[in-house]
């Protein structure tokens, strides 16, 4: 494997790891405040949907992004009035969601567009485009580059705004949830709501505060998918990236920093498994892609198992609030 | 004349038929510390969550420093200067101390800027009131008391004027509790009001100057602690209740069933609740414990039923009981002769949602009498049995399909009590056998219990109901923090020198 | 909250839930400017009104009650099984390597042996997350979702590498041989005269062994020592404790039997129907388990009952698919927000019940 072998894989990584990594940390403020959420996956589902087809009838991406955000939101609120408002069973509510998701993409989308169930193909403003650096040459030029060049050019040149954005979005979810007033009485809802209860905070408000947070992130990932490593939505798109990031937000023990490196080790396996012939000629011998897609569940369960350090979930999660002294 | 820092004006309180608050009036001065002493179940924290904002009253006024006021939720309790100590602390486990103190009581959006201002009044508040903490602890890493202390710290932090410590030393070692009353003296001598609420009257003599009783959701004292005594509280407090007679000729002990020797347990939580505890309990006799909940005897049935694991040794019929929890369960208790009827029936006795008649079977499913083959259990003959159960022991309505929650307490009581008896054992271990039980329950359970120590049978009776142990019991021992203080005849003793041993005085020496 | 009797939250609480569910589909129909009461007629004539229709009803019935009867036995001991997905495929594998490398003499014979394969492959991947749970207290939820993943790539590597046929492009295995072919509704009614009933369509004789797990499940819940165990366990831990069950043990088996019911679905599937082991045959049957079990209330009664309307709707939703432009995934919606209803907002619909008992006077009684 050559040095730009490794640059197109690590770049291919940065763009599969973005939308695990914006649904990991949409998890990790829902589950941080004490609301599991399984119903990752739909949501993102949803929002690749809406946002791809507002972006195609509207010719913006943003306003694409907005829609999209707006249908994650919405679905977190149906979590919220389950799980929050009449204390139903959360894991349930996940499952009903991701359905939800499934269901009303394909029959909204074939409703619209008669496509069966995708979205018109995006272009230009209808979709997030890569930013080229300056200077930075195409890929095709690159073969015979200076080391330099390739790395600048392929890794760090012409990825869309979100990948760019990942890293100060890890970092402000970090800031919020340990440096802010709001993130303080997040993990307190999420660790023993009586105690924010017996403080005066309401722990209804609290929680619905997570859920919206969780939705809107959750819509940027869907977004992503379907607008800037998509050009539109096909259905069921998400392909199982919901779990991976639940997945990664066990793996990193609901800790927002290492969400982002879980998501980047996931997004690595993803690349790898896009490159079989990589793999192959690094390691000489053929590893199963199959194993590969299945490495970061095989890797979740063993930290559940408690094998490699334990992973504590909040203590209050998954459990209504029910007032008591 | 000063206004009462607190003064509260005719609280009721129901839940449902039960009537948790009565008419209760009270006035605390600023500067002193106030005691309320009462049984479980007397109403004192309902009354405490009223005043927190956790209850609405059906009927009374609060009035803080004279002014009424209306207390809707927690933050208008906290805005009021009312500090609360729950009993169960509401602590963020894995917050260090100073995050605890902030939370809630941020001062903007930022967090920096709390922390510096708390980590600095936290500095000073220290001083003031001896209260020394390090605030970058993590709670879960302290013990109970420096937990406490934290709570203490919140509610000062937060400028209460009030503080209320609900059952504040139930988990505190003596040394610990000491301090404890330490530093509540100091935060009187610094103008802080104080009330405590406790079932302890050490505590109540010790620090209090003025003291109020409670007796199922009655105020029936209120009196300066200089002018009274802890023989006079103690009968306040338990009351001169109707003695239920029981019809009993005196026992003929037999030989020892049950023998413990130096029992010890650690509960998950790594909190000793049984220390060194010896007792013995021969065929044809009731050992009575006394003591108030959570002094060990739950951990004591525990070990006993074979679902707690334990050190030391007991002995039945002489032979040693496993006590590692590795080669002993529910079942295998069961099998040596030991039939439970535990503390807590809708908890661990009966499966609510379950019909009478599976009820009946719980425990003892493996029974070759409800079986109809190797594969089936017979139904038919499950519901036959308790039907007949049902008869004898008067349970009513006498419906086997009936779910046990549709039962009043006594006639659940009654299914448990009939399921356990009629399994003949050598050994009946009963907790609080009337707890929430009709009066005409009670007389008939006490018959039963009675007619199987007639029998022959060793009964072991753990019940905070003094005059159901002074009834019942041919010996009474007694536990407070998980030893026992004294073995007694109830010939020889009263509910006065019960109580003071129950209260973890030695009542010769007081 | 107002009190309701115990009929209508058993009853009630279900039929409110699909009316609420359908009427929001309805709402759905109307906003894609279709018109519901059409849908509903052509779900119903194609699917009851002609024999193929019912042979393709039950054939989705079948699936349906045995993931159904998986989800239900854990959730008596308490237990919420998401991985009847992976179960089922593992299942799928056991009925293909029984079916392909045993010389099967008759198909009465290899339909014993595929339920073996099937349960016992079934469990086996329902183990792995049941000890971790019993033993390790890992979240059973989570572990089960991971195992679903772990099957769909296991299987995946299996067909594409070790079982698919040499030569073959299709990711699936070779056609089982004539001996394991299980009879379908269709040559039953021929056997008995009736020429062309159920024509082309999948049902076939294991919707039978489908009644019988129905029956066999309704005795091991509510007539064995082991149910009685699953339900005491399921209902309060702590009372368990008391009389000596073991929770370990219990969470153990009651998975095994649950994973080895999600299996058992690959014997219609695999061996009934396609008559080889193809990727992703399980169509999220497995999932849909969850709302057969919510809605049927976790009885196999109920369950059944639940198991043919939603083998009704997939059938139905094949329908509308075919002829008009609502595409089947209509059925997803209609089962998410049976699932939401039934389970996740159970009490709003309670509430909603509870209010109307409330006006016509009912109080509970003492």
């Amino acid at each position: 494997m050559t040095f730009f072998d490794l640059l197109q894989l690590l770049d291919s990584a940065f763009r599969l790891a973005t939308p695990l990594l914006l649904a990991c940390l949409a998890g990790l403020f829902s589950e941080r405040a004490g609301i599991f959420d399984i119903g990752l996956e739909g949501k993102m589902l949803a929002s690749a949907f809406l946002s791809a087809a507002v972006a195609a009838i509207t010719g913006s991406v943003w306003i694409g992004l907005l829609a999209g955000i707006g249908a994650s939101v919405l679905m977190s609120l149906i979590h919220g009035l389950a799980s929050i408002t009449f204390r139903g069973n959360q894991i349930i509510s996940g499952v009903a969601i991701n359905f939800l998701a499934a269901g009303l993409t394909v029959v909204i989308s074939q409703s619209w567009f008669g496509q069966g169930g995708r979205t018109p193909q995006l272009s230009g403003a209808g979709r997030f485009e890569p930013i080229p650096w300056p200077g930075a040459l195409p890929s095709r030029e690159l073969a015979d580059a200076g080391p330099a060049m390739q790395l600048y050019s392929e890794l760090l040149s012409g990825h869309t705004i979100w990948v760019y954005l990942a890293v100060p979005i890890v970092f402000a979810s970090w800031w919020v949830l340990f440096r802010t007033r709001l993130g303080l009485r997040l993990r307190a809802v999420g660790e023993n709501p009586a105690a924010v209860d017996t403080a005066g905070i309401s722990v209804v408000g609290l929680r619905y505060t997570a859920v919206i947070i969780c939705g809107v992130l959750c819509g940027i990932a869907g977004a992503y998918l379907a607008t800037a490593l998509q050009a539109g939505f096909v259905k069921d798109m998400t392909a199982g990236r919901g779990f991976i990031a639940l997945a990664a937000l066990i793996f990193a023990k609901w800790r927002p920093w290492a969400a982002l490196n879980a998501c980047l080790l996931f997004g690595f396996l993803q690349a790898f498994a896009l490159r079989p012939d990589l793999i192959e000629k690094l390691l000489t011998v053929k590893v199963q892609v199959q194993l590969l897609d299945a490495l970061p569940y095989i890797l979740t369960v063993v930290i559940l198992a408690g094998l490699v350090g334990k992973a504590d979930p909040p203590k209050a999660g998954g459990q209504p609030y029910v007032k008591e002294n | 004349m000063t206004a009462p820092a607190i003064e509260l004006k005719g609280i009721s309180k129901a839940f449902g038929p039960v009537q948790a608050n009565k008419d209760i009036s009270i006035r605390v001065m600023p500067g002193t510390i106030h005691g309320i002493i009462g049984e479980n179940g007397a109403g004192k924290s309902t009354l405490m969550s009223i005043l927190y904002g956790f209850y609405k009253a059906d009927a009374g006024e609060v009035f803080i420093a004279g002014q009424k006021t209306e207390i809707p939720d927690s933050q208008a309790a906290i805005a009021a200067g009312i500090g609360m100590v729950f009993q169960h602390f509401k602590l963020v486990e894995n917050f260090t101390v100073l995050e605890n103190v902030v939370l809630g009581a941020e001062d903007g959006p930022r967090l920096g800027p709390s922390l510096r201002k708390a980590r600095k009044q936290l500095t000073e508040l220290a001083a003031e009131y001896e209260l020394s903490i390090d605030p970058d602890a993590v709670i879960q890493d302290i013990g109970v008391g420096m937990q406490q202390r934290v709570e203490i710290l919140k509610a000062l932090y937060r400028q209460a004027d009030i503080l209320i410590l609900d059952e504040p030393t139930g988990v505190l070692t003596p040394a610990e509790a000491d301090q404890l009353f330490r530093i509540l003296q100091r935060l009187k001598d610094e103008g802080k009001t104080i009330i405590l609420i406790t079932h302890k009257l050490r505590e109540i003599m010790e620090a209090t100057d003025t003291v109020s009783v409670m007796r199922r959701g009655e105020m029936t004292a209120t009196v300066k602690t200089a002018d009274t005594s802890p023989e006079e509280l103690a009968e306040l407090m338990v009351g001169r209740k109707v003695l239920l007679q029981v019809d009993k000729t005196p026992a003929k002990p037999g030989a020892p069933i049950l023998e413990v020797d130096r029992l010890n347990v650690t509960d998950a939580a790594g909190v000793h609740r049984v220390k060194d505890v010896s007792l013995t309990v021969r065929a044809g006799e009731v050992l009575g414990i006394a003591g108030v909940a959570g002094n060990g005897q739950s951990e004591l049935l525990e070990v006993l039923g074979g679902y707690q694991s334990a050190t030391g040794t007991i002995r039945m019929n002489g032979q040693p009981l496993d006590l590692t929890g590795r080669a002993s369960d529910g079942q295998s208790r069961r099998a040596r002769g030991i039939a439970h009827v535990p503390e807590d029936r809708q908890r661990e006795g009966l499966i609510m949602d379950f019909h009478a008649w599976e009820n009946v079977a719980f425990g003892y499913h493996h029974d070759g009498a409800y079986q109809a083959n190797r594969w089936l259990m017979n139904n038919a003959a499950i519901k036959a049995d308790t039907e007949a159960k049902m008869g004898r022991f008067d349970v009513r309505p006498p419906n086997p399909a009936l779910n046990a929650k549709n039962f009043s307490g006594g006639n659940q009581q009654k299914i448990v009590l009939a399921r356990e008896i009629e399994r003949n054992p050598d050994l009946l271990l009963v907790g609080q056998p009337t707890r929430g039980v009709d009066i005409g329950a009670i007389e008939f359970i006490h018959q039963q219990i009675i007619a199987l120590r007639d029998q022959g049978k060793a009964i072991l009776l753990v019940s905070v109901e003094l005059d159901e142990i002074m009834s019942l019991s041919d010996r009474i021992a007694v536990m407070f923090d998980g030893s026992i203080m004294g073995e007694r005849l109830p010939q020889d003793t009263d509910e006065r020198e019960l109580g003071l041993l129950m209260a973890g005085m030695n009542g010769k020496a007081a | 909250m107002k009190p309701i009797p115990g009929w209508a939250d058993v009853i009630l609480i279900p039929l409110v839930s699909v009316v609420l569910a359908a009427l929001c589909a309805a709402v759905l129909v109307l906003a894609i400017d279709e018109n519901p009461v059409e849908a509903m007629k052509l779900m119903i004539d194609g699917t009851l009104f002609r024999s193929a229709g019912w042979g393709f009803m039950l054939y989705y019935t079948t699936n349906f009650i045995f993931t159904g009867l998986a989800v239900s036995i854990a959730f008596h001991a308490a237990l919420f099984n998401i991985g009847g997905e992976g179960q089922a495929m593992l299942g799928g594998l056991g009925v293909a390597l029984v079916c392909l490398f045993i010389p099967w003499p008759h198909w009465t014979l290899a339909i014993i042996g595929a339920s073996v394969g099937a349960m016992v492959f079934g469990a086996i991947w329902a183990a792995i997350p049941a000890y971790l749970q019993a033993k390790r207290g890992s979240h059973i939820v989570i572990t089960t979702i991971m195992f679903n993943f772990i099957a769909a790539a296991l299987l995946n590597y299996l067909l594409v590498n070790t079982l698919k046929p040499v030569g073959s492009m299709d990711p699936a295995t070779a056609s089982f041989p004539a001996g394991t072919h299980l009879p379908t509704f269709q040559d039953m009614a021929a056997l008995v005269g009736f020429d062309g009933m159920f024509r082309g369509s999948p049902a076939n004789v294991s919707f039978f062994l489908a009644i019988i797990a129905c029956v066999a499940l309704w005795a091991l819940i509510w007539r064995t020592r082991l149910g009685y165990q699953i339900r005491a366990l399921g209902h309060s831990p702590s009372a368990a404790q008391y009389a000596g069950i073991s929770p370990a043990k219990i969470i153990v088996v009651t998975m095994l039997i649950s994973g080895g019911l999600a299996g058992m679905m690959a014997v219609n599937t695999t061996q009934g129907e396609a008559e080889r082991l193809i990727l992703n045959f399980t169509e999220g049957a497995g999932f849909l388990g969850i709302a057969v079990a919510l809605m049927g209330r976790s009885h196999p009664f109920g369950v059944f009952l639940a198991a043919l309307l939603f083998g009704f709707l997939f059938q139905g939703g094949a329908e509308l698919g075919f002829w008009t432009s609502i595409p089947r995934e209509l059925i997803l919606v209609i089962q998410a927000l049976v699932i939401l209803f039934v389970g996740a907002l159970d009490n709003m619909v309670r509430m909603m019940v509870g209010q109307v008992f409330g006006l016509i006077g009912y109080k509970e009684a003492a």
